[in-house]
């Protein structure tokens, strides 16, 4: 291109736009990493507490960061959000994710069987073996979010690496779940993966865990009913997903003993709990309305007040941009790393990492949240949106008496 | 209408049907009109829009390509 007389362009304006979040998306593979964290610490100080580190780091040390560290509301410019989705380091950080899982989990089955492998660290008491159960499902419950990542993706490798991802909670089921039944039916009493206003964690646990579970045998069974298939073969995704399970669980217990089963069931409970409280907060108290009259009638396009988002970083780096929900929900086959924030979006008060806490005990939850919900059933949470929510400190629940003074969100869509 | 419809594409995601390749492995065998896609049928890649929101592309999009 020719050079134009007299015309200077400043320097660096010209410069591609640099993702400002592109190294910190290694800090998610903390999370898998986390086993050997405890176990080199509790070599090296001889203290077996150390195995305890999941549900710290998760409870307590990243809430904390989350309130220090504070928000990050940058969005990609749309010229280079394809370029971006291509970026194939984006999909190796997650791809990685599943061998550092994988090592620490079989690692922790063995110290828990046999003891140090190395001969260096001591007995490890009954209490901390417990604390390296729940460690290690905490790893596989944030596994379940890499999974929940690489499973939306339209790639078959991907969808494989979810199910295995999926595999050490005995979770295989959310993939097709999730995928069909939970994006579908989002924020309508359909689905059992939205909870409701005034619904504590522990009444919702129930019906996600055992509605989900039943949802993903109707998807898949419907699925091969149009093929006039019975669903009892090797390519129901339900089936080959926990057949993973069976196998993994099976040949760990074939090669370890039966006294690893109890630590087992430990992990993949905690590891499924912790999707679940993250769930429960997703969507609490939000519903679609009905549009259209007749047989027409179906619920309105998912829009961006249907889903509860945040933009604290620390949170947001080690989950993908989980949090940044609402744009999920509308486009799910979009990579963690282009997720954008939308104004409209509601934000709840801090991380989901510090919402657990909350989740936790339902009085101080409902506290929080109910504020912001309508009592009736027909209404939606509506909670701060993005541009006017801060930190914690200064986030105030939306008053019910005085929600209309705030905007509704457009909707994207046009009922038919 | 709808018979007419060689291919639709989900506004949300891109996932194209295609009456002539179907999809096997939602149950739809090759050949299976879009007529004949169930009107609650959802993208099966997105999950967002449904059936009725597709958009038949023309004969020249779909040969074309």
């Amino acid at each position: 291109m020719d050079a134009i007389a007299n015309a200077t362009v400043a320097p660096g304006s010209t410069q591609q736009w640099r993702d400002p979040k592109r190294y910190l998306w290694l800090i998610g593979l903390v999370v898998p990493s986390l086993f050997f964290i405890g176990y080199v610490g509790w070599l090296a100080t001889g203290w077996p507490g150390l195995f305890w580190i999941g549900p710290v780091v998760i409870l307590v040390i990243v809430p904390a960061i989350d309130l220090v560290a504070g928000l990050d509301r940058s969005n990609p410019p749309d010229d280079v959000i394809e370029a971006l989705e291509r970026d194939r380091y984006y999909r190796w950080i997650t791809y990685l994710f599943l061998p550092i899982q994988y090592v620490g989990f079989v690692a922790a089955m063995y110290l828990v069987a046999r003891g140090d492998p190395l001969g260096i660290g001591g007995e490890i008491p009954l209490w901390a073996k417990i604390g390296l159960a729940v460690s290690i499902g905490c790893i596989g419950g944030i596994g379940i979010n890499t999974a929940h990542e690489l499973g939306h993706k339209k790639e078959s490798h991907e969808r494989w690496l979810s199910k295995i991802a999926l595999a050490q909670s005995c979770y295989g089921h959310f993939y097709i779940e999730h995928n069909r039944g939970h994006h579908v039916r989002v924020a309508t009493p359909e689905d059992p993966a939205s909870s409701r206003v005034g619904e504590s964690f522990y009444q919702f646990w129930p019906r996600t865990v055992l509605g989900s579970l039943k949802s993903a045998w109707r998807l898949e069974r419907r699925r091969y009913a149009r093929r006039k298939q019975h669903p009892f073969r090797l390519s129901n995704d339900v089936l080959n997903a926990w057949l993973m399970s069976v196998v993994l669980w099976g040949a760990l217990v074939a090669w370890l003993g039966v006294g690893i089963v109890p630590y087992l069931l430990i992990q993949a409970v905690v590891g499924f709990s912790l999707l679940e409280v993250v769930n429960y907060m997703e969507h609490y108290g939000m519903l679609r309305q009905q549009v259209g009259v007749g047989e027409r009638q179906r619920y309105e396009r998912v829009d961006p007040s249907h889903s509860w988002n945040s933009n604290n970083i620390a949170t947001n780096v080690l989950l993908y941009h989980l949090q940044r929900h609402s744009d999920h929900h509308a486009n799910p086959t979009r990579r963690y790393q282009t997720l954008r924030d939308y104004q409209e979006s509601p934000v709840l008060p801090t991380g989901y990492a510090g919402m657990i806490v909350l989740a936790i005990v339902p009085a101080i939850w409902r506290r929080v949240m109910d504020p912001s919900c309508s009592p009736t059933s027909t209404a939606t949470c509506r909670g701060r949106t993005s541009h006017r929510a801060s930190a914690i400190g200064s986030w105030r629940p939306t008053r019910h008496h005085r929600r209309s003074s705030l905007s509704r969100p457009p909707v994207l869509a046009s009922p038919p | 209408m709808t018979d007419d419809v060689l291919a639709a594409r989900c506004p949300g995601c891109g996932y194209t049907y295609d009456v002539v390749t179907g999809d096997e492995r939602e149950g739809f065998a090759a050949g299976t009109p879009w007529a004949d896609v169930p009107d609650g049928w959802c993208c099966p890649d997105c999950g967002v829009r449904e059936k009725v929101d597709f958009v038949p592309l023309d004969r020249s999009l779909t040969t074309g390509s």
